[in-house]
């Protein structure tokens, strides 16, 4: 079902072309509590990719990407960055490292402007393409309400302020959490298709979405995850729509070759 | 997400509740034993001692009521030393129209508990900086209003009428029993009050206030509760304080300094305990004893401590030996029983 | 005419009292810290300047370039160590550290500079003379200086915040400090900045308060940091300029009171921070820093 090497959509800019991950996640086991919100998680994303992790609420998305961002703790397991180990790293030094997210519901800097939103993302930026300007040409709206307060802002204008913030920093891994949250079908759309703009420019998408029709329409790259386990992983083209139903809610007798067993602990 | 346990319904029905039986009997038989001993103090030791043992017993109860506020309802109070002062002077008033200052004291303190409420008042819906802040600007505020009334002694205070012929070495004893009742009474109120409903409610908000207030608790009487009775207690301690040192002062009573010794005090021994205070005014007494001759040290050395262990010994001194012995002395937790069959099935799963 | 010259005294020496309160609010807007040790802090930098002018005898304006730093870095320092261990603790232990703060530091210049107070002698004539119009109104030429400093800093902290990086900054982390940390910022070390500005100001106010009257180690808590604490409440938390105008209110209120009575000037300050607390107790939430 893993598709070695085979990725779709997206330029890959700055690819080894050797099958190295740019991230990789081995064996993460995290905890809310006593609560075990993810289970032995590993996954591999490759440069260039659109990788894209579904699942019901609760299955531990948004927890996997916050843990990679560096806000989460593991128990144990590993996070790697271009091969080297990150997971005792803080989370502003994962950022300016390269690992940017989007949070899931935007969490724009309420007393702050637009352009400020923007420059507040830009103070420790890396080197690269991205620019306020540049993100000024992609929105095309968003030049002309550069002073505004965000919260005057719809949800699809936040959540481009939001994914421009993090583009300013010029990241090789973007993470985008949970986008499609408390957005109209047609905005969702509109913000996905910016994506090839996105990785032209040599980014990797790591992205944790609830619409999956919507996730299999982007990514390259596809894994399920169900309280807190991985239940699938593959690319688009190669899984059957009840093998993703199957994996979203857990039903007993669709199991695949990459479906790991439902073992109990105590 | 899967939980460490998952106790199925058959198996909740083996489980029950129970209040620690074992140690109370032996911690009320010790305290017993100590209160008596202690009340035999006046005849066995030089009446220095004794002066210093009611300080002890003013800072004591001073700090279970602080820790009563602090540690359980959450309440930082700045100005707790607003309720000294009215003790102290309630008993003047009282003692001023003719009643013995010993039996103005009980008096005082109702009457410290009852000024207590339009504080609350005042002060309920202030989260914690402000309520602090809130505190601090009472206390000071009732300080300059009873200072303008001369007829209580305005900014210079009256000495303490009432025991006029009155054999000294007997006073003293006397105002060591009544610093001893107080304290023993502050104590076992607080204890009592901690076993009670109260106790649960102040402990569920204390862990979750959402939680708390969704499932019915009656957080604001609680509150409300423990403000009045701390106000008592204070109060009851301004007055030993008043009879102890035969004058009352506004400078004196209604110092910012009484809240700095209870709550560093509270702090050293263990917030959130009822062991806690009592740890922590040992401490105290030994630094003040020890350091008396240097004037503002042993206040500076409480406070630098009393930080060092905020920061990293939440739960203070008492939370320590606490931790190693695994002991309570004064119990008022609900251990969760389970009976055998639900033992082994939980122990089955967990090696399975 | 009396009661033109004290309004006019009240509102002067509001200044002072947004010079105390602006720093509170900072800290409390930008890192959640109700600072106890407030005022005493000023009373430090105050004494501070009284100890530099006494050892290297140095003018009384020199006093304000070397104190003010000292405390801006002591700020920082305090804020990355002690202040912030205790953020990561709790609300309840940041209220007893600095509280424990407060006390050490006070009963510290207790032992080491004794009860008397003191004042930072100055004699320019600049700053000691006034100027009168008609017979009753004396308005002296510090404290007229003081309200033109609380001005200009007000003026300058409003620049900082919205104009430069820092005080964007400043801004982005008190509004969510998480997403700040995403965006490569450590909060920390922003916490820290904020810190040292709120040192900085406070120090400042404490030493024209020592040039204006005296100082003792109460004066942190018995006046200074309960009118702090009542101009931010009565201007309002989160606004600069809110605190210009609360310390004016106070002020005003305080001498109207002395009028009355000439004793009631602390007690009627107490009053109007008590009435406007029970008038307005919980809408005080912060809504971040903004100028």
């Amino acid at each position: 079902m893993k598709g070695d090497g085979e990725v779709g959509g997206g330029d890959r800019v700055d690819a080894p072309g050797d099958g190295t991950p740019v991230l990789e996640v081995r064996d993460l086991v995290v905890h809310h509590g006593q609560l075990r919100a993810l289970d032995a998680v590993s996954l591999r994303v490759l440069p260039g990719e659109v990788y894209a992790i579904i699942g019901a609420n609760g299955a531990g998305k948004s927890t996997l990407l916050r843990t990679i961002a560096g806000l989460h703790h593991p128990t144990s397991g590993s996070i790697l960055y271009d091969g080297k180990d990150v997971t005792g790293l803080r989370p502003e030094r994962r950022a300016t490292q390269g690992i940017v997210m989007v949070p899931e519901g935007r969490r724009l800097f309420g007393s702050l402007s637009v352009e400020e939103n923007l420059k507040v993302g830009a103070t420790y930026a890396r080197p690269g393409p991205w620019t306020i300007e540049r993100v000024y040409e992609m929105f095309g709206w968003m030049r002309e309400r550069r002073n505004q307060p965000t919260a005057q802002l719809s949800g699809g204008e936040q959540q481009a302020v939001a994914i421009g913030r993090a583009l300013v920093a010029n990241p090789r891994v973007l993470m985008l959490d949970e986008l499609s949250l408390g957005l109209a079908p047609v905005v969702v759309q509109r913000i996905y298709g910016m994506l090839p703009q996105i990785l032209g420019t040599g980014l990797t998408v790591l992205l944790v979405e609830q619409d999956v029709s919507q996730a299999l329409r982007v990514a390259s790259h596809i894994q399920c995850l169900l309280e807190g386990r991985t239940t699938l992983e593959g690319e688009p083209a190669d899984v059957t729509a009840d093998q993703v139903e199957a994996a979203y809610f857990g039903l007993a007798g669709a199991a695949t070759a990459s479906q790991p067993g439902e073992g109990s602990e105590g | 997400m899967s939980l460490v346990t998952e106790p199925t319904a058959r198996q909740a029905e083996s489980f029950r509740v129970t209040r620690s039986q074992r140690n109370v009997a032996w911690t009320g038989a010790v305290a017993l034993i100590v209160v008596v001993v202690l009340a035999f103090f006046p005849y066995i030791v030089y009446s220095g001692t004794t002066a210093i043992m009611v300080q002890g017993f003013i800072v004591l109860t001073l700090a279970s009521m602080w820790n009563l506020l602090a540690g359980y309802a959450g309440l930082v109070s700045v100005g707790q030393q607003a309720f000294v002062g009215l003790g102290a002077y309630f008993v003047l008033i009282l003692a001023l129209h003719g009643l013995s200052p010993f039996a103005a004291l009980p008096v005082a303190a109702i009457a410290s508990g009852i000024a207590a409420l339009p504080l609350w008042w005042l002060v309920s819906r202030l989260r914690s900086g402000y309520f602090a802040i809130a505190t601090w600007v009472l206390a000071a505020t009732i300080m300059l209003v009873i200072e303008k009334f001369s007829s209580i002694g305005g900014g210079t205070g009256l000495p303490l009428p009432g025991f006029s012929g009155m054999d000294p070495t007997l006073l003293i004893a006397y105002t060591y029993w009544a610093g001893l009742a107080v304290t023993v009474l502050a104590l076992v109120g607080t204890y009592l009050l901690l076993r009670g409903r109260i106790g649960l409610v102040l402990t569920a908000v204390r862990d979750d206030e959402v939680a708390a207030r969704s499932s019915g608790a009656r957080v604001g009487l609680a509150r409300l509760l423990v403000f009045v009775v701390a106000g008592a207690g204070c109060g009851a301690a301004g007055g030993v304080l008043a009879i102890s040192q035969l004058q009352v002062q506004p400078s004196a009573v209604f110092s910012v300094q009484w809240t700095a010794e209870m709550a560093f005090a509270v702090i050293i021994g263990g917030l959130g305990t009822i062991e806690g205070p009592i740890i922590g005014t040992v401490v105290y007494m030994v630094l003040q004893q020890t350091l008396a001759s240097y004037n503002a040290w042993y206040l500076i050395i409480l406070g630098l401590v009393a930080i060092i262990v905020a920061l990293f010994a939440r739960r203070g001194l008492w939370g320590l030996i606490d931790d190693r012995l695994n002991i309570r002395l004064f119990p008022v937790g609900f251990w969760l029983r389970t009976g055998d069959a639900a033992n082994r099935r939980a122990r089955d799963a967990r090696n399975g | 005419m009396a009661w033109v010259n004290a309004i006019i005294q009240g509102v002067l020496t509001g200044g002072l009292y947004a010079l105390f309160a602006c720093g509170l609010s900072l800290m409390f807007g930008v890192m959640k810290v109700v600072n106890l040790a407030h005022g005493d802090l000023a009373v430090v930098a105050g004494y501070l300047a009284i100890g530099i002018i006494a050892v290297t005898h140095v003018p009384v304006l020199w006093s304000f370039v070397i104190v003010v730093p000292i405390m801006a870095l002591l700020g920082y320092v305090l804020q990355r160590t002690v202040l912030q261990t205790a953020l990561d603790r709790s609300v309840l232990t940041t209220l007893l550290v600095t509280f424990g703060l407060s006390v050490v530091i006070e009963n510290g210049l207790l032992q080491f500079f004794t009860a008397n107070s003191r004042g930072i002698g100055a004699s320019l004539a600049l700053v000691t003379g006034a100027f009168t119009i008609g017979s009753q109104i004396s308005i002296a030429y510090l404290l007229l200086l003081i309200f033109a400093v609380a001005v200009a800093v007000l003026l300058g902290l409003q620049y900082f915040l919205s104009r430069s990086k820092y005080g964007r900054l400043i801004r982005a982390v008190a509004d969510d400090k998480e997403a700040a940390q995403l965006a490569g910022a450590d909060y920390r070390h922003v916490f820290g900045i904020a810190a040292a500005v709120a040192f900085a100001t406070v120090a400042l106010g404490g030493i024209a308060f020592g040039m204006y009257s005296d100082l003792d180690p109460t004066t942190g808590t018995d006046t200074i940091l309960l009118f702090a604490f009542a101009a931010v409440v009565i201007g309002g938390l989160g606004s600069l300029w809110g605190t210009l105008l609360g310390g004016v209110v106070l002020g005003v209120a305080q001498q109207i009171g002395a009028q009355i009575n000439i004793s009631d000037e602390l007690l009627a300050g107490y009053i109007v921070f008590l009435v406007v607390l029970v008038l307005r107790p919980q809408g005080l939430i912060s809504r971040g820093v903004q100028s």
